[in-house]
């Protein structure tokens, strides 16, 4: 039995019934699974449409076609994709759609134009689809790890289309909501959208009611895939439902009885492996999509676009505005015609030409290092803390993200991962564990990681180390403190050859040459500031940063 | 195309619902900022509000709604001299949207056909005396929210580009949703929006299951739904309509004016926007309400839409400024 198959198969069967549920949020890399999800999706009777995550605007909502109209001399205007029948759309890459698209396709979905959105998410941890688009789409299916063996039958598309005539006992809407409650689901959406699935598989099953197996299958695949938190038996915030005793027995089409749980269960057997890991971590992980005004588009070639010039430049990859030099050209076109009436095509003379420009302003990302080892871990890491919020406090003017990384026993662990929200900054760092030896190199390459995906992603990275210095675990766990040190300094020159910048705040009682020494390997600036507390910190960086 | 989601049969959210009307009773209050999570009936409000407003008179063919024949702007080349009755315009501004389509650019297709430079308008000029509505207005581009800020500043939309230089009015109640989870907005945007709503999913089981029918209802009931809502949507406008026309005539005694300057030098808000702002969507809700004097009360049910999100923002407090809105109320204006 291939639970995770048949899900996928059920949710596009529901989804054939009723495109009114959006779609499909599809984390799975490629493979063998993902080609026979997307193959069975093509069976369905809708047309299918594929998008790429960068589509620009004229593509998506029509506009005039350029070559076409130059080439008849007629105007000639495209269509926007979705602007056609309903079709099945299918977003490769949805991990990495461009705001514009997700708004739109967002938008359209919010209008119920019938189009069924299969986002096909390839994002490594945390990376997603953004929030504003999967919370519109009624299905989360994780296909990685699906074996071809796993792959079994392909359902045909279901002739039955028709949902209205499904009705819903009351005390149904109550058993999702309470269910959504339980899994820590905030979204209303969610359960509008568990309803429409059980009514679409009471469909699906040639029943006129809703029943109990068509619930649980809603949950399975609805309710259970968003859960933050594992159900609780009893809710601690929310009063307790008193709906399955008192009302189930005055509604005369009433579900029988459902043991919590059973069906505590059935969303228990869905739940995503990794749910524990983002469990800890107090939140389920978000995306980062929406901080990137801008910051996302990789090379410099990006940025804010300013308006096209008429620069004569010698750069091979500068990029003609193709647009602007039709709109230079356009107004000359009657006059140059009868100029040289032999020519044939637009008229474009090379002081027509426009190139695009674009001024970049990268957003910095600051990257708190921090050693939480030993006695005074504690001290420290409420300093950084304060220091990371006050510093996000300004974040918006100065275009800041912050991350912290801090290091104790033999490892490094990224505590926030880049973020400008001052909101989600406060949850995450309500607990911090200290206490430990001091892998002082381990703690660097974190934050060389972390340094070189968001450099890739467009940011500046600034890494930020706090620590006393003395390092006493080396790469590999042992507790040797010489090979540690070295270890460190080798980390130091790596990062430095990734040309980060990085500043190193001496928080020890007694300054040490040790880590004059990593400033200089890192080529950063030292800072000796013992006992700084958060206000000094800020500050502190604050004033290299402005240097 | 469905017809929206009434506005009256939103479930609860009483101050995002508040927040809407009294701009459509008074625009010049400058807007409403609503912050909170997904599936909250955000994008459901601004999208019912549409069918909510009274219509306006707009002059024929005119891109930027004119009342007026002469206020039409000369490059649209207008020749109709009559009006007609157009609902208000509610224009969506979409995430990543770029320069040329809200501010508009040259008009490619009489470019090409005729050999024209003629203006192409863009958002701005469809959202003239209406909303404007921006969802996920804290990831908006930098560079659009500089647009956004100069325009909603001066109420007027300057294009000098592409050989072109046009400008036309552009008056709209700037409406913004978002996640604060997913970053925060500018302080000068911000300043902008005259009110702001914090929404939260309702934890009332009762509501939540009350919220989840309707939908229900609305998507499979559709028409007895919306007979069953539009009348109350009705009654809703002629309630906005009538105090439309109170609002003219509604006294403020200088006593309010002293509470609301009192008020906001307690709370420590920048600047007098947040004065003005109070002032206005205090009488607003006076005349909602039917009363023929701004008293305090109408302050105190107002006073943290209008000022919440104009305070100092303290990053090491915990407490949110809605908080510090009510304690200052309390010292102010007594329990």
């Amino acid at each position: 039995m291939t639970d995770a198959w048949d899900r996928a198969m059920t949710a596009l069967a529901l989804l054939a019934i009723d495109p009114m549920l959006g779609g499909i949020h599809l984390r799975a890399r490629a493979g063998p699974a993902r080609q026979a999800f997307v193959d069975a999706a093509a069976s369905l009777p809708h047309p299918a449409l594929r998008l790429h995550p960068a589509m620009s605007p004229e593509q998506i909502d029509g506009g005039v076609d350029l070559t076409a109209t130059l080439q008849h001399g007629a105007l000639t205007q495209t269509r926007g994709l979705l602007d056609r029948a309903p079709s099945i759309l299918t977003l490769a890459m949805a991990e990495r759609v461009e705001p514009y698209l997700a708004a739109r396709l967002g938008a359209s979905l919010d209008a119920q134009d019938g189009h069924i959105l299969i986002a096909m998410d390839e994002g490594l941890e945390d990376e997603t689809v953004p929030e504003s688009l999967s919370d519109r789409l009624a299905f989360q299916l994780h296909l990685d790890g699906l074996a071809m063996g796993d792959i079994g039958k392909i359902l045909l598309a279901p002739k039955q289309s028709l949902t209205k005539r499904i009705s819903a006992p009351d005390d149904s809407i109550e058993l999702l909501v309470d269910v959504a409650v339980r899994l820590g689901i905030r979204s209303l959406r969610a359960v509008g959208f568990a309803l429409r699935a059980a009514k679409a598989h009471a469909a699906l099953n040639d029943r006129n009611a809703v029943t109990e197996e068509d619930i649980h299958t809603a949950i399975a695949l609805v309710l259970a895939p968003r859960a933050t938190q594992l159900p609780t038996e009893d809710t601690q915030d929310t009063p307790p439902p008193d709906i399955p005793e008192d009302q189930a027995s005055q509604t005369p089409e009433s579900l029988p009885d459902m043991p919590d749980e059973m069906l505590l269960d059935a969303v228990q057997a869905v739940l995503p492996t990794d749910m524990l890991d983002k469990l800890q971590t107090g939140q389920n992980i978000r995306t980062g999509s929406g901080a990137g005004a801008g910051a996302r588009k990789i090379g410099n070639r990006r940025g804010r676009p300013l308006p096209a010039r008429n620069t004569r430049t010698t750069r091979s990859d500068a990029r003609v505005d193709l647009m602007a030099t039709l709109r230079a050209a356009l107004p000359w076109q009657t006059i140059r015609k009868q100029a040289r009436p032999d020519h044939k095509g637009a008229h474009i003379r090379p002081s027509d030409l426009r190139h695009k420009r674009y001024q970049n302003l990268s957003d910095r990302l600051l990257i708190f290092t921090v050693d939480a080892s030993g006695s005074a871990a504690i001290a420290r890491l409420g300093e950084a803390k304060g220091a990371v919020e006050l510093l996000l406090g300004q974040a918006y003017a100065r275009r800041d993200h912050v991350a912290l990384v801090a290091f104790r026993g033999t490892e490094a662990e990224l505590l926030l991962p880049p973020t400008r929200s001052l909101v989600q900054t406060k949850r995450r760092l309500a607990s911090l564990p200290g206490g430990g030896a001091t892998p002082l190199a381990a703690g660097l390459e974190a934050a060389q990681e972390l340094a070189d995906v968001c450099a890739r992603k467009g940011l500046t990275p600034v890494v930020v180390l706090l620590t006393d210095g003395r390092a006493n675990i080396a790469r590999d766990g042992t507790a040797d403190r010489a090979q540690a040190a070295s270890d460190a300094q080798a980390v130091a020159r790596a990062l430095r050859g990734s040309g980060t910048q990085s500043i190193v705040i001496d928080t020890g009682n007694r300054p040490t040459s040790g880590l004059r020494d990593l400033a200089d390997a890192l080529g950063g600036s030292y800072l000796a500031l013992p006992r700084a507390d958060a206000q000094q910190l800020s500050r502190a960086v604050d004033a290299q940063l402005a240097s | 195309m469905k017809q929206p989601f009434p506005f009256s049969a939103i479930v609860g959210q009483t101050d995002m619902k508040r927040a809407m009307i009294l701009t459509a009773i008074d625009p010049s209050i400058g807007g409403v900022l609503v912050f909170g999570d997904r599936g909250t009936g955000k994008s459901t409000a601004v999208r019912a509000l549409a069918s909510l407003l009274p219509p306006i008179k707009a002059v024929k063919g005119c891109p930027v709604n004119s009342a007026k024949p002469a206020d039409c702007p000369d490059w649209a080349g207008v020749k109709a001299r009559r009006t007609h009755e157009i609902p208000t315009p509610v224009v969506d501004l979409p995430l990543g949207v770029s320069e040329d389509r809200v501010t508009g650019a040259l008009d490619i297709e009489k470019a090409l056909t005729k050999g024209e430079k003629a203006f192409q308008p863009g958002l701005l000029a469809r959202a003239n005396r209406g909303y404007l509505y921006i969802d996920e207005v804290n990831l908006l581009e930098d560079h659009i929210v500089d647009l956004l800020l100069d325009v909603a500043q001066s109420g007027e939309n300057v294009v000098e580009r592409e050989g072109l230089s046009i400008r036309h009015a552009a008056r709209f109640v700037l409406v913004g949703s978002g996640n604060p989870e997913e970053g925060e907005l500018r302080p000068q945007l911000l300043d902008r929006f005259g009110l702001s709503v914090d929404v939260a999913s309702p934890t009332d089981i009762d509501e939540r299951i009350e919220v989840i029918k309707r939908r229900d209802a609305y998507d499979n009931d559709h028409a007895a739904f919306m007979l069953r809502w539009q009348a109350e949507d009705a009654a809703l406008r002629d309630r906005i309509t009538s105090a439309r026309k109170a609002l003219t005539k509604l006294k403020t005694p200088d006593q309010t004016l002293r509470d609301v300057a009192t008020l906001c030098v307690e709370l420590g808000a920048d600047g007098l926007r947040g004065e003005l702002t109070l002032l206005k969507a205090a009488r607003a809700y006076a005349a909602y309400r039917d009363d023929t004097a701004l008293t305090r009360g109408h302050v105190r049910d107002v006073a943290a839409l209008a000022l919440r999100h104009r305070l100092r923002r303290d990053p090491l407090d915990d407490a949110g400024s809605g908080t510090r809105v009510t304690r200052i109320l309390q010292e102010v204006l007594g329990a």
